[in-house]
Order: C-alpha cells, then structure tokens, then sequence
C-alpha cells in the first residue's frame, strides 16, 4: 500500500473520529473554540505519530521474538502514557496558555482509544515501520481535521440562538452526526480513482 | 513458563526504561511552582468538589495567589479551619463567623403517604423521571426517590431511610451543594448544621391540593406560626419555613402541626 494511500485512507475514508467513532471525549471536550481545538489536534497528532513508530518497534522487537503477543494492549498503554506525559511536560514549560487550555484532556489522552487505535490497527494490517508511522500521522491528521471543523461550527453556533434542550451537549452530538453522515462520502472507490 | 517469565521481565523493563526516562525528563523540564501557591494548595483539602466554583483546589489556590479573588471561604468541605490556614499564608484576616451549612432533603413524603400520579417504569434516576410529567408523585414538589443525589455526593453522605427517601448524614456532608444542583426538584435545600427542626415538606400548591397529594404535606394553615411565634416560621406561598436566624422554641409548633411534617433534624 503507498503511502499516500495510508494518508488519504486515515484522514478521509476511516477517519478516526467521524467514522470510526474513537476518541470522541476530546473531540466534544475541547472543541468549543479553535484555538484550543488546534493545540488539542497538534497535541494527538504528536502522540499518535510518535506512539504507532514506538509501538511498532515494541511490537515487532520484543513482542512477537519473545511470543508475548497477549500483553499488547498493557505494553502499549504503557508507551503512550509515557508519550503523553512527556508532551504534558514539554507544553507546562514551553506553552503554559496551551497547557492550561487542554487541561484534563490532555492527560486523559494516556487512554484515548484514537491513540491506542492507531498503534492497534496499524499492527493488525501489518505495516512496516515507515507505513506505521505513516498511519499514526495521518490518524493524528484526520483528528485535526475534524476536531478543527468542529470548533468552527461550534464557535458559529455559540451565538445562534438555539433551542433550550439543544444547547450545549446536543447539539453537538448533532453536529457531529451530521458530520459523519457527511464522511461517509469518503469511500474506498475513491482511493481506486485517485490510485488505482 | 518461559512465557511467564519473559512477560516479566520485558514489562517490567519496559516500565523502568520509561520510568528512568520520564524522571530525567521531569528535572529537564520542571517549572518552578511559587512556593506559596504551592503552600496554598497543601492547606485546601484536595477533594477537587467544585464547591468554591473553581474546577478544583489547585485553580482555586491559582485565583487566590494571582488575586483573581479575594474571598477565602469559598472552601465549604475545609470550612473555617482551611480559611484561617488559607488567611495565615495570604497574611490577612477573614471573618470567620460564618456557620457550616449543610444540604437536607425537605420531603418526609414516602412510599405509604403519598399519592403517585402513574407506574414509572424508566432509567432510575431522578432527572430522567423528572423529564417525564415531572416525576410519578401527584406532588410535584417532593423528593422522587431514584438517588440521583446519591451518586453526586463525593463523600457518600447521602442515604434512603426506610421510606424510600433520602436522608443526609450531616456529619459527613462537606456542604458542596452538589447535591442541590443536581435534584431536579430542588427539595434539597441548605440549613445552617445547628438546625434543631426541619420543615420537612417543599409543596407550594394549596392546602387542598397538598392534603390530596400526600398525606404529610405542609398545608400552609398557620399553625406553626401561631403556637411558636418565637420560633421564626414563616407562611409563604401556602409552605412553612424557618427562619434559622431566630433562636427561639419550635417543639410547640412541631408538636402541633396538623400534618406532622414539621420534624426534630437528627
């Protein structure tokens, strides 16, 4: 598989979050202005670019030569949560605004299943390194993507007068429903007329 | 067995590998916390409930030291004690008079003395029957009963008696008022914890329409009002209530009362 085929596979057709439904928490948490919504975006694309190379190395050197394939979802866990933390500390020193803004979310991206999805799904099509990471940047691309499309609707409709029971939340959901259905364009006969 | 062991030992380095890394990381990139933020934090209890309206005590600590407010006894669970601590290291004084207040459910209106307006089969949970023509009791004022303030209590003060109905511990409520927002009646309310009587109902329909709807309900009639005038109640919108402030007798009142919903607080 090309490579940008991985891309154009990860960002549009199974878009993480608006196709394949992962990591949704930050996706409705943070995204109510763009700012944030972007820091947040750049944030998961760092992790899960970083996290599906580191992955597939712990796969692929120390899980499957030693036959230990089972403790997969403990040792990557592991790795990311290492991987965030690092970030946490990387943005608390040089980008405190950023840091204050992600607050929580940045944290609980330790579990957020995007991230440990990428690793997973990479190492279940059997990538090599290269395409691994290829994925893992697109997945955090796809993240950006959308999380970034979402916050600008949500900034516009901060100021729409809405009805009571839809404010906040709901319409959210809404919106990130309708973006799905609007993802669902995106299919694998696109990757054929643009590849082949 | 060897599979065991390779488990072991790879997770085992692995976490060491990582932890060593992160250590080093930690000292590269520390940020210097000022200390007296950081004394701050220590003095506030580090329950995280929200109570003071900050989303936790290290913002709370952050408002304080940037002087983004001023007020010291926003924390209830620390009470007056985290107050003087909180006073000490700004070095300045507050006024400590202020009396721990904690939630109580005002509704004695159980299973056997109230009215239910139809069968709710739903999600049990208060908000959600709520939803639904407000609630299964004819009365629209009174405590559902599904414990939606169970849940929302960080320190599992709240408990059903033998009624089906909440009752709080007020020695372990740390009066955060989650309680208060989250019931969708509004039939918890805050007293001062010296309270010695309640007035346990919250219905402001008419006394007919209460005496209907359930069998202890405060009816409005007075007489409360008349047999304890030293005892603060008042009448407004056909329900009693006490005015805390006034320290005088209500055992007469209580003894009194036509309905019995007027009850020594435990």
């Amino acid at each position: 598989m090309s490579y940008v085929a991985i891309i154009i596979t990860y960002v549009f057709i199974s878009n993480f979050v608006l196709t394949q439904f992962l990591g949704m928490c930050p996706f409705l948490g943070v995204s109510k202005n763009v700012e944030s919504a972007v820091g947040m975006g750049f944030a998961v694309t760092f992790v899960a670019t970083m996290a599906s190379l580191v992955t597939w190395m712990i796969q692929h050197y120390i899980l499957v030569p030693l036959n230990i394939v089972f403790l997969q979802t403990v040792a990557f866990i592991l790795v990311i949560a290492a991987l965030v933390q690092i970030v946490e500390m990387v943005l608390q020193k040089f980008a405190p605004p950023l840091y204050k803004a992600l607050g929580l979310f940045l944290p609980l991206m330790t579990t957020n299943c995007a991230i440990l999805g990428v690793a997973v799904i990479a190492v279940r099509a059997n990538y090599n390194a290269l395409e691994s990471f290829t994925a893992g940047f697109a997945c955090g691309v796809g993240f950006l993507l959308a999380i970034f499309v979402m916050s600008t609707i949500r900034e516009r409709i901060a100021t729409e007068d809405i009805p009571k029971p839809f404010r906040g939340i709901p319409i959210a959901f809404i919106i990130a429903g309708l973006m799905a259905m609007s993802f669902m364009a995106f299919d694998k006969a696109l990757l054929k007329n643009l590849i082949g | 067995m060897l599979t065991i062991i390779y488990a072991f030992i790879s997770i085992t380095l692995l976490g060491a590998i990582l932890g060593t890394g992160l250590a080093i990381a930690g000292k590269y990139l520390a940020v210097k916390k000022d200390e007296k933020q950081y004394n701050l934090e220590r003095a506030l209890p580090g329950v995280n409930c929200g109570a003071c309206g900050y989303p936790g005590c290290s913002q709370y600590a952050e408002a304080i030291m940037e002087g983004r407010t001023t007020e010291l006894t926003l924390c209830n669970p620390g009470g007056p004690d985290t107050a003087a601590k909180l006073a000490e290291i700004m070095g300045v004084t507050v006024d400590l008079t202020q009396e721990k207040k904690v939630a109580q459910v005002h509704c004695c209106g159980g299973k056997d003395s109230v009215e239910y307006a139809f069968e709710y089969k739903g999600i049990s949970d208060c908000n959600a029957a709520y939803g639904m023509y407000q609630g299964n009791k004819v009365c629209k004022y009174g405590c559902l009963g599904f414990g939606s303030c169970i849940g929302a209590c960080p320190t599992e003060a709240i408990s059903y008696d033998s009624h089906g109905l909440v009752h709080i511990d007020d020695n372990k409520c740390i009066s955060c008022a989650k309680c208060v927002t989250v019931c969708p009646v509004g039939v918890i309310k805050m007293i001062p914890v010296s309270a010695d009587y309640i007035v346990s109902c919250n219905s402001k329909d008419k006394g007919a329409a209460t005496k209907k709807a359930c069998k202890v309900g405060c009816i409005g009639c007075k007489i409360c009002e008349k047999k304890s005038p030293e005892g603060g109640f008042r009448i407004e919108n056909f329900l009693a209530s006490i005015d805390y402030s006034v320290k005088g007798e209500r055992s007469s009142a209580a003894e009194a009362c036509p309905s019995k919903c007027i009850l020594k607080n435990k």
